[in-house]
């Protein structure tokens, strides 16, 4: 087994703490529930019977320790109880919903990081340019924007004024009929397929909550980009490098580009967590058919377990992410070969 | 008495002028940074007086003059019950603030008080609070706050609740950081040999020399906890409709803006925009002011 094999594992197993962390904060988030959850569950028209019987159904009248034994087994089995609206499973409801989600942060971090790396880079390598000052304008004004807000402006001007995009109602306009499901992400499906009328308008419907996302998540990543190049370029393996007499080019995109993008996949963590939450606003936005437009419906009529559900899942998601991130993170840096 | 004094360092009246000299000259020289406090004032000035400002009762609906663009009578416009949109923007600020200075207070005592125990002791205490912040952090934090209210119950206070705990992490690990860097400290010994208790020296020789780090972290924090207070109220949690409150009126404002009455939306969701830009410059303007290395 290889040193780097080993420290993959190694990753893997520390990310067990925080997942039992989540586990253990959402048990604790589905027991908060102020009142009776039996009563509550039972719905207005419950008797004295049925209350009970929905209690020892739910396991309340065992001890806490139990009761989260029963929860933890029932989620190794995959089972996030049933939406109080639909009775519908939230398990399966969340992973219908899941790739329209995923479709819309992937495409956002794909665009951000397309346009926030050569910005923060350049900005870096011409500092006191005019881009680095557009740079630090855009860096500042980008945190300060409401994501919610960003979207309806664009909705606006590009909806309403210009007429370039189409209206903001989910995935596709109804005259496509969805394409044939294999990835969920509704573009790849439709090209897969060969129907590019259905993929083009598939991304004529992503576009906008795409950029209304991807500008949110545009400032950090630039903002951590020009910070890590400043640092690689004033590091002594570049003034080395210099006095070696190799080209600017190389230097820049070969030596300190490579070593600046360490921190930057740290950070990348940092704005998964505020995307996924950005998320959410966004696809109600949109009315985009996530799992974040899914719980604010939830949210809306107090649908308990569909709620706790979607925040479990998120939890779950940005755990692995992070997981991801720090695999990553091992395989590019050259000096986690030899330290443990 | 007297010899306490004589060994504990923390500013001292010197320093304080030094310091404030030093404000005068960064902000004199990044006229930003005196733009955002300008900025800050006049809302400060809106949360306070709001009341005394407003032309029209916010709450006051007029069938007749609905979905009016914005006019010289009403300067924003009215909204789709005839509500004069000035008057509720400028009502809001109260609340909005309210709100996230409340969850950043909140944040910030029971964070600094976490993270310098954590800090001072270690131990088991550093290694529970360790966990407990990790396992906050392990979770997409807008969407914690959203689970929280959802359990607690969907009310204001439970929204100040939710903002203050996902704030928490910060808190806690700049003031973990700042109170061990001093744990060991020459003046921190000097305390303690001269009979000082541990939670003594914690509170009145180290806490202090913490604060302006975590100056800066409250007012770099502000905005982001402004900007979650406002997404939740946004999906329907905390502040109830006719409340005027921004992310709320955002929310009613973004049903029309497909028809093109932008205003109803635009002028909220401009007041909340230039509320977190202005504590943004703020932060950052602190932050010079405190750490001159960290200027970007």
């Amino acid at each position: 087994m290889g040193q780097r094999t080993r420290l993959v594992l190694s990753r893997m197993l520390q990310a067990l703490p925080a997942l039992a962390g989540v586990v253990i904060v959402s048990f604790a988030l589905t027991r908060m529930l102020p009142g009776d959850p039996a009563v509550y569950f039972a719905g207005p028209a419950a008797t004295e019977q049925s209350i009970a019987q929905i209690r020892v159904a739910m396991g309340l009248d065992l001890s806490l320790p139990m009761q989260f034994l029963h929860y933890a087994r029932d989620l190794l089995m995959g089972d996030l109880g049933n939406s109080l609206s639909t009775g519908q499973p939230v398990l399966e409801e969340l992973a219908r919903r899941l790739p329209a989600s995923l479709e819309l942060t992937l495409t956002a971090l794909l665009l951000s990081c397309a346009i926030a790396l050569p910005l923060g880079v350049t900005a870096a390598v011409h500092q006191g340019s005019w881009i680095d000052h557009a740079c630090r304008a855009l860096v500042t004004a980008g945190v300060s924007l409401p994501t919610f807000f960003t979207g309806i402006a664009l909705i606006y001007v590009f909806y309403y004024l210009l007429g370039w995009a189409p209206a903001p109602l989910g995935r596709l306009d109804f005259v496509y009929l969805s394409p044939p499901d294999v990835t969920g992400f509704y573009v790849v499906d439709a090209l897969m397929a060969g129907d590019f009328e259905t993929a083009g308008g598939a991304m004529r419907q992503l576009i906008l909550p795409a950029s209304t996302l991807a500008l949110f998540t545009l400032a950090p990543i630039a903002r951590m980009a020009r910070a890590a190049m400043l640092e690689a370029l004033s590091s002594d393996y570049i003034r080395t490098a210099k006095a070696a007499g190799l080209s600017q080019r190389k230097i820049v995109y070969f030596y300190a580009f490579q070593n600046a993008m360490l921190p930057v996949i740290t950070t990348l963590g940092m704005v998964f967590s505020f995307t996924l939450g950005a998320n959410v606003l966004v696809e109600k936005v949109f009315s985009w058919p996530g799992i974040g437009s899914y719980a604010v419906e939830a949210l809306v009529v107090s649908d308990y377990a569909a709620v706790q559900g979607f925040v479990l899942a998120m939890a779950i998601l940005f755990v692995a992410l992070n997981l991801v991130i720090d695999i990553v993170y091992t395989l590019v840096d050259p000096r986690t070969r030899s330290t443990t | 008495m007297a010899d306490r004094q004589s060994v504990a360092p923390p500013i001292a009246p010197a320093r304080t002028r030094r310091l404030l000299g030093h404000a005068v000259y960064v902000i004199g020289d990044n006229p930003i940074t005196a733009i955002a406090f300008a900025l800050f004032a006049l809302i400060i000035g809106v949360a306070v007086f709001g009341p005394l400002l407003i032309p029209f009762d916010p709450l006051e609906t007029n069938a007749s003059r609905a979905l009016m663009p914005p006019s010289l009578d009403n300067w924003f416009g009215t909204d789709n019950l005839g509500r004069d949109l000035f008057s509720r923007v400028i009502i809001a600020t109260r609340l909005d603030l309210m709100i996230s200075v409340a969850a950043v207070a909140l944040a910030f005592v029971v964070g600094a008080a976490m993270g310098s125990a954590a800090g001072y002791w270690g131990g088991w205490i550093d290694i529970v609070t360790g966990r407990l912040i990790d396992t906050i952090m392990a979770f997409p934090l807008f969407v914690l706050a959203m689970g929280i209210v959802a359990a607690l119950g969907n009310t204001v206070e439970n929204i100040i609740y939710a903002t203050a705990i996902i704030n928490l992490p910060f808190y806690a690990r700049v003031a973990r950081a700042e109170v061990r860097i001093r744990r060991d400290s020459g003046f921190v010994q000097a305390a303690r040999l001269s009979g000082n208790s541990d939670l003594r020296i914690l509170a009145l020789h180290i806490f202090p020399n913490t604060l302006p780090p975590m100056m800066v972290q409250i007012s770099l924090n502000m905005g982001w906890a402004i900007l979650n207070a406002a997404g939740l109220s946004f999906i329907g949690l905390g502040v109830r409709p006719p409340t005027p409150e921004w992310g709320i009126m955002v929310a009613e404002g973004a049903n029309f803006v497909v028809s093109g009455e932008w205003w109803l939306a635009f002028f909220p969701g401009l007041a909340l925009m230039i509320t977190v830009f202005a504590f943004n410059l703020l932060g950052d303007g602190l932050r010079d002011i405190v750490d001159p290395r960290q200027r970007t």
